[in-house]
This record gives structure tokens, sequence and C-alpha cells, in this order.
């Protein structure tokens, strides 16, 4: 470069990127910094989408990560609706979308993930919608309102908030999952249990252990998914949340190590020191559970944005978190600290039909490894706390509402 | 508009305008004042945006009430006072302009 002032280019304006933009200016960095971003907008966040966004309880305003005003105050060079298509890393370079090309003194890759396609007939027709972007979500709110029929396809997260808000305009909706019951890849089967009932409670319906054998329509407009059994579930619209995929195109073909995700270290850097990846692209340790993978989710990003800015300005990386993620449907919050790897044992504090509990996820020590807790924000914080300090409890304490969760985690 | 001072754990301060109606938390991420995390985006659910009231503005903005959510999630935050506040859960009123708040040293 031909000054003295560095320059350092952030791919992708999501959560992660829009974060780690506003802390390097909160820690100080003097030099120039330029994001790329393949949507229209600024950065925003992407949780109410399914949720409040969809049932119009949000406004774009409040969706925004920072004001508009923010990117020019601070002299961030937002560059929209384009996006890195190649890293050079011998000349420490990008080249955009737009065919521009810019160098850097550090990259960080903050390219996210994108939704998992499914390959089935009629997978083209209108109306077949994913949900990772506000364009999509418009799509989605769009479709539903009394007397609409949703379906969806997966029952994760994703679909169980869509469904929720579906409801809550008045629209009917079918989930429609592969595996004998719903979140079956992120939560224990207790808490499975206790959302399946609560939908179907609401008026979902639940198709578990169900295929897809293709979607119908008429007129390039899709008015059901068939089942392989047979059965046709008609919709005016169906989502399709599957799962998502890292997008590490751009480090893999630089020769940038990658493996189901951007492979960074507790300080977020890649295989190349002067390149960083943070958020839903990226493997990363998991030094609490002795394992690499991948965390889609907000506190994440945030997490790695903080990792990520503190060492370009020359600190040391702030120490790792608890991994956590949280989920609201109806008037349910679902907050889970820690991941259950390892776990034995699921101890319950509170009461589930009560709609306020937590599970305690145990290894065979008693150590502590997750808790998820529904409309019970006080375990969540307290689990944390224990996770994060190693603390083996006994199941009897645990489930003893007379000891507090600031006694089990003191 | 309302005026917030945030005085960082360093003693640096930085004053902002927020609109009344909107939280101390939003005065502190909009502005991109360093200290306030707000992980949780405002929900109440995460303690990381906790500040401490300078004594003249207490009787204004009050203590979390006992048994609160509030009250519940700074038991878990770092170094808490009896000064503390999550600052998400402050609505900016008109009484409150030229309200200034402390932020501890670390929200994690």
């Amino acid at each position: 470069m031909s000054d003295t002032l560095q320059r350092v280019v952030i791919a992708g304006a999501g959560h992660a990127g829009g974060s780690v933009a506003a802390m390097l200016r909160q820690l100080g960095w003097q030099g120039a910094i330029v994001m790329v971003g393949d949507e229209p907008i600024h950065p925003y966040q992407r949780p109410p989408l399914s949720k409040a966004w969809l049932t119009g309880e949000a406004s774009a305003d409040s969706l925004a990560l920072r004001p508009a005003a923010f990117y020019e105050t601070a002299n961030i060079d937002l560059r929209l609706s384009t996006t890195v298509t190649a890293i050079d890393r011998e000349t420490k370079s990008v080249t955009l979308g737009t065919g521009e090309t810019l160098g850097y003194d550090y990259l960080i890759l903050a390219t996210g993930a994108r939704a998992r396609k499914l390959d089935l007939p009629g997978i083209g027709l209108r109306g077949v919608l994913e949900l990772r972007t506000a364009a999509d979500a418009d799509q989605l709110k769009s479709a539903l309102g009394p007397g609409k029929k949703l379906g969806v396809i997966g029952g994760g997260y994703i679909g169980l908030e869509a469904a929720a808000s579906a409801i809550g305009l008045g629209a009917a909706a079918t989930i429609i999952e592969r595996e004998p019951r719903v979140l079956a890849r992120v939560a224990c089967q207790t808490l499975s249990d206790f959302f399946e009932s609560y939908h179907r409670a609401k008026g979902v319906t639940i198709e578990v252990s169900a295929g897809v054998a293709g979607l119908e329509g008429v007129d390039g407009q899709v008015t059901g998914v068939r089942l392989t059994d047979g059965r046709l579930v008609p919709a005016d619209a169906v989502l399709v949340g599957v799962g998502a995929m890292p997008n590490q195109e751009i480090a893999q073909a630089a020769g940038i190590a990658c493996d189901g995700g951007i492979v960074v270290d507790l300080q977020t850097r890649t295989s190349d020191t002067a390149i960083f990846a943070i958020g839903d692209c990226t493997k990363r340790p998991l030094p609490l559970y002795d394992r690499t993978m991948r965390l889609e989710s907000v506190p994440n990003a945030l997490e790695q944005a903080k990792q990520a800015a503190s060492v370009i300005c020359g600190r040391p990386a702030p120490a790792p978190e608890v991994p956590w993620f949280w989920s609201d449907q109806y008037d349910l919050r679902l907050q889970i600290a820690g991941i259950p790897f390892d776990a034995t044992q699921i101890v319950v504090r509170g009461d589930i039909a009560a709609g306020r509990f937590a599970l305690f996820h145990l290894a065979d020590d008693g150590l502590v490894r997750a808790v998820e807790a529904v409309n019970a924000s006080t375990e969540f914080m307290g689990g944390r706390r224990i996770i994060a300090r190693g603390k083996r409890l006994s199941a009897d304490k645990i489930r003893d509402m007379a000891v507090t969760m600031q006694e089990l985690a003191a | 508009m309302a005026k917030i001072t945030f005085i960082e754990h360093t003693g640096k301060a930085h004053t902002v305008e927020i609109a009344v109606g909107k939280s101390v938390m939003q005065a502190a991420v909009d502005n991109n004042v360093p200290g306030i995390d707000a992980d949780c985006g405002g929900e109440c659910a995460c303690a990381t945006c906790h500040v401490y009231v300078e004594p003249e503005w207490l009787s204004k903005t009050g203590l979390p009430e006992a048994g609160s959510q509030e009250a519940s999630m700074l038991s878990f935050a770092a170094v808490t006072q009896t000064d503390s506040r999550l600052s998400c859960q402050i609505t900016m009123t008109p009484e409150l302009d030229g309200l200034v708040v402390r932020m501890p040293e670390g929200q994690h």
C-alpha cells in the first residue's frame, strides 16, 4: 500500500462483520476499514427475521445493528450489494464482484452460512422459500396471514420459530421432520417432546419420521408437499429450513485451511496470519469441550468479533466464553448454555408442565456440560457460570428448588 | 433528545444523545460506546449491558425490583454494586436528561 495507513478489509456485512467493524473502532483502530456485503442493506440482526420481524413487531430501524449514520461517523467504508470473489494472499489483496481490487493488511472473513438446499422435484416452484436474509423474510411474510397455509420442511429452530410466527399471524402451519422428533440435532428428547406438545397445542401439525417426495404446484406456484407415504400437505408457501452450510469457498480457493468451516484458533486466525475468520463460517476450538466445531449463533459471532478486533489492535484476545443460544417461540424463551457433549444424565429443575424449567446435562462425575432453560433465565445465567467454572453438582441439589441458583453457582 | 454520559472503567467519558423512549443501552450501541456489549440485543437476557448509576441519578432511575428478571440477571453479572442496573432496562425520559452512568471493568 502506498501510505502508512493500514487497512482492514471485512468480507461479509452480517452480524459478525458489522460487529467487528464497530469493535475495531471501539478499541482504537486508526486505519481504514472497508466492509463488503452482498445484501443491499446495512448490517442487521438476523434472529428477529423468524420472530418479531415476521409478525410485524419489529421495524427496519430496530433490526439494524447500528444506525446508518454510524458507518459514516466511524469512517467505515461500506460496499454493499457486492462480494469478495477472490483472495490473493501473495499481494495481500482481494477482488470484489465489481472488479475492483483492494489491498489489505488484515482480512477478516465474515462470510456467514447459507441455507442447505434440498434436491427435490418442484424445489424451484414459486413460494418455496428459505430464511436467511431480510429479503427472504419479506417473501415469507407476504405469504402468511389469516387462512394461509405454511408448510415447513425441517423441524429445527428456524422451522419452529417460523411456525410459531405463522400461527401468531392467523395462518396454519405443518412441520415435516425426517427424524423421529423435532430439534433432533440440537436438543435432548425431553426438550423436543416439550416443544412438540407446545406447538401441537397451539394448532401446529407436526409430521415426524416423514420423508418428502417432492413439491407440487400449479402454474409454477407451490400448492403442497408430497410425502413419501403418498399424503399431500397442502401449502400456500413452503419454508425449507434444513440447516446451513459455511461460506468457505473463497478461503478454500485461496488455500486457507477449511474443514467444514474455515479453521481458526482462539484468536480467530486462519492458517494465514494476516487473515482472520469470524462467525457462522468458522470451525473453532471449544476448549471447554476439547473439540472444534462450527457454532451458528449470534453470541459466537460477537465473541469472535471481539477476539479478532482485540488481536488486530494488539491486545490479548478475551478468554473464550461458554457457548450459548436462544430461541423465542410463542411465550417461550429457550436459552441454552453449553453443549451436552459427554453428558450421561439429565436432571430436571423446575416444572416442565408449567413451562418453566431447566434441564441440566451432567457427565458421569457430575460435571455440568449444558443447561437448557425454558422461561428460566436465572437457571440459564447460573448454568453459564457453573459450566465456565467446571463445577460438579449432585442431581439432588439441582432438583431442590429451595437451593437458589446463586447458591448452586457459588 | 436527552443526553447521557457513559464513563468507561478507565475514566474516559462519552456524552451522547438519544431519543426519549429508547433505552440507555441503545444509546451506547448506536454511538459505539466501548464497554457495553449488549450481547442479547436488549432483551434482559444476558447481563452484558451492566452499568453503575451515579448517586445523584439513582432516585430517578430507581433500582431493579426484588425478584425481577433484571435483579436475577444482575446477580450473575461481573462485580455488581448496590447501584447496579442493566442499561437495557432503563428507558430514557425527559427527567433523565443528563444521566451519568459508569461502566464496570468488563461485562463477562
